[in-house]
């Protein structure tokens, strides 16, 4: 059962083969079989899920059900859930229990799904390992002494378990994409403003998006057609119109022009990453694409750009946090200020403190043209070098990370190498543009992820390319051992 | 450039941490390990470059002056650490 996609769970469900409230205690009791050791969830909604469950149950009855009415996901917990604690990976929201509903989740309740629960991450979403929760690190299940990647990993690591068929994540910098290559499930991170960003607790607000993180590419624009949309409580968000996802994921490829950055095969690329991705471009070529070298000559910018105005995002965003309206407060302030940086020391951990220590800095007066400005234009660099190379091509793929997953504890002392790790899927970010993982042949038994990254919402494309070669292969239908 | 206490501490109090001095150092470390990385985009030239603020370029969307959330106080006040009378305490600021 646990591997069924959602479109097979969903014709169960209609058929009567089970209910909502089976197959949601099914999961249920795959999480408290199973997430012990991978620590995926931070918190499990058992009572709210079979009370959404019933409800799911009875609309299945009377013939009002959408296609994923009744079908249990899990939340990152980043989405502010009403009722139900949101955490964020932080101390400092531990016991934040939100007065109101995320978009993302407002819309997948509003289609019937049931909520499993919320999901671990990295700290306020900073991190590419999990490691940085205040809940503990994620185990990748896949190989428990290596990570799931981040900071989307509790959300990666529940769907490559079967812990649930789907799940909802965000990606600021490869959050969706890294840990769905270091897991071997799909992750879509859709065009900046695509889905709404209210109630998702703000990283960087200029790059934030959310996205599906499913099996499949089909699931994923199952999940990708309730949550894309406009809404007017979010002011970046894009006013287009949303596309049937899934009417044309299954057109034929032939003439797709597939470009390949020279930039994401050069030095710091694993030999056996790069065997799998070439692969994968051979089962393209076998699907009637053509494939071109590309250059997107500033790929190199990516990272040191990210590192200037994501932590200015961040520390600008995270001021919020002060211990005064809600989240943690300090034992007996002795003044103002006190209250402040005490409240702060506590209930943030290191990572998180450091980015707010870069972006204060390089937002600080005489610094602000030195990094903050001038990280902005390099961005325009990056974003051209896409806007030149979509001239040519219509997709453009590359390994989502250089490497498969790490050891626990690897890079933990080291943040500059973590942030390294996001070498190939940053840019994308900063141009705002929409990018999938999808699930490769595997190189020494772990997981390895091709990103395909098109141009300006193009999902209904993306989905299209990674739909075709997931009915011509069958890479995203292994699952771990013991699973 | 390398950030010593004194830099990282100045840069604490905008950003409202209460660094310990047994945290000074390593921190000190960190941030000159991360300014290192991005100190390559001063190479750049990026003169005539327009900075980009916003992916898609769009213009910010207005909307008119009007009231359209209702009053939610005391829903939003009960998750707080300590308010009285609709008001958030804090510290006293002024004697």
């Amino acid at each position: 059962m646990h591997n069924k996609s959602i479109t097979e769970l969903a014709a169960g469900l209609r058929a009567g083969d089970y209910s909502s409230v089976e197959l949601t205690q099914y999961f249920l009791d795959r999480i408290q079989r199973l997430d012990g050791e991978l620590n995926s969830f931070v918190t499990v909604c058992k009572d709210e899920a079979l009370s959404a469950a019933r409800a799911a149950d009875q609309q299945l009855q009377t013939g009002e059900a959408g296609v994923l009415t009744g079908i249990p996901i899990a939340h990152k917990d980043i989405f502010c859930t009403e009722g139900i604690r949101t955490t964020c990976g932080s101390k400092m929201l531990e016991s934040f229990i939100s007065p109101y509903d995320a978009t993302v989740v407002a819309k997948l309740k509003a289609a019937g799904v049931v909520n499993l629960g919320k999901t671990n991450m990295d700290e306020f979403a900073m991190g590419s390992s999990n490691e940085t929760s205040y809940y503990g690190p994620v185990r990748n299940p896949w190989d428990t002494e290596t990570v799931p990647g981040g900071s989307s990993g509790g959300s990666a690591a529940c769907v490559a378990a079967r812990l649930a068929p789907a799940a909802t994540g965000t990606d600021t910098g490869g959050s969706i994409r890294q840990p769905a290559a270091l897991c071997g499930i799909t992750g879509l991170k859709p065009t900046y403003g695509r889905v709404s960003r209210y109630g998702m607790i703000a990283f960087a607000s200029s790059l934030d998006q959310a996205g599906p993180m499913t099996t499949s590419a089909a699931d994923a624009a199952t999940m990708l057609q309730v949550m894309a949309g406009f809404d007017r409580r979010d002011s970046t968000s894009a006013d287009q119109p949303v596309p049937d996802y899934s009417a044309g994921i299954a057109d034929d490829l032939s003439g797709l022009k597939i470009g390949l950055p020279k930039e994401y095969f050069g030095e710091g690329l694993d030999a056996s990453v790069a065997k799998s991705i070439e692969e994968a471009i051979s089962e393209y070529r076998k699907l009637g694409a053509e494939v071109l070298e590309i250059s997107l000559p500033n790929t190199h910018l990516a990272v040191p750009t990210y590192y200037v105005v994501a932590p200015a995002e961040c520390s600008s965003n995270l001021s919020r946090f002060d211990g005064v309206r809600y989240g943690h407060r300090c034992e007996d302030p002795k003044d103002l200020e006190d209250l402040y940086k005490r409240s702060r020391a506590e209930g943030f951990g290191d990572e998180v403190q450091r980015r707010i220590l870069i972006g204060t800095y390089a937002l600080s007066a005489g610094y602000y043209d030195a990094y903050y400005l001038k990280a902005q234009r390099v961005r325009h660099l990056i974003s051209d070098d896409f806007t030149r190379a979509f001239e040519q091509v219509d997709v453009i793929m590359g390994p989502t990370t250089p490497d498969s997953a790490f050891h626990i504890g690897e890079k933990a002392d080291d943040p500059v190498s973590m942030y390294l790790s996001d070498i190939y899927t940053i840019a994308v970010n900063l141009a705002g543009l929409p990018g999938i993982s999808i699930p490769v042949a595997p190189a020494a038994g772990k997981p390895v992820g091709l990103q395909i990254i098109g141009s300006y919402f193009a999902e209904a494309r993306l989905l299209n390319v990674a739909h075709r070669l997931q009915m011509a292969t069958d890479y995203h239908q292994a699952a771990p051992a013991g699973i | 450039m390398p950030l010593d206490h004194a830099d990282v501490k100045k840069i604490a109090h905008l950003a409202r941490l209460d660094l310990s001095d047994e945290r000074m150092g390593g921190i000190a470390t960190d941030l000159t390990n991360i300014l290192e990385l991005v100190e390559q985009l001063s190479a750049v030239d990026t003169e005539g470059v327009v900075p980009m603020a916003h992916p898609l370029q769009m213009a910010q969307r207005l909307r008119s002056d009007e009231v359209t959330e209702t009053n939610c106080r005391e829903l939003f006040q009960s998750i707080a650490p300590q308010t009285e009378n609709g008001l958030y305490l804090v510290p006293k600021v002024i004697e």
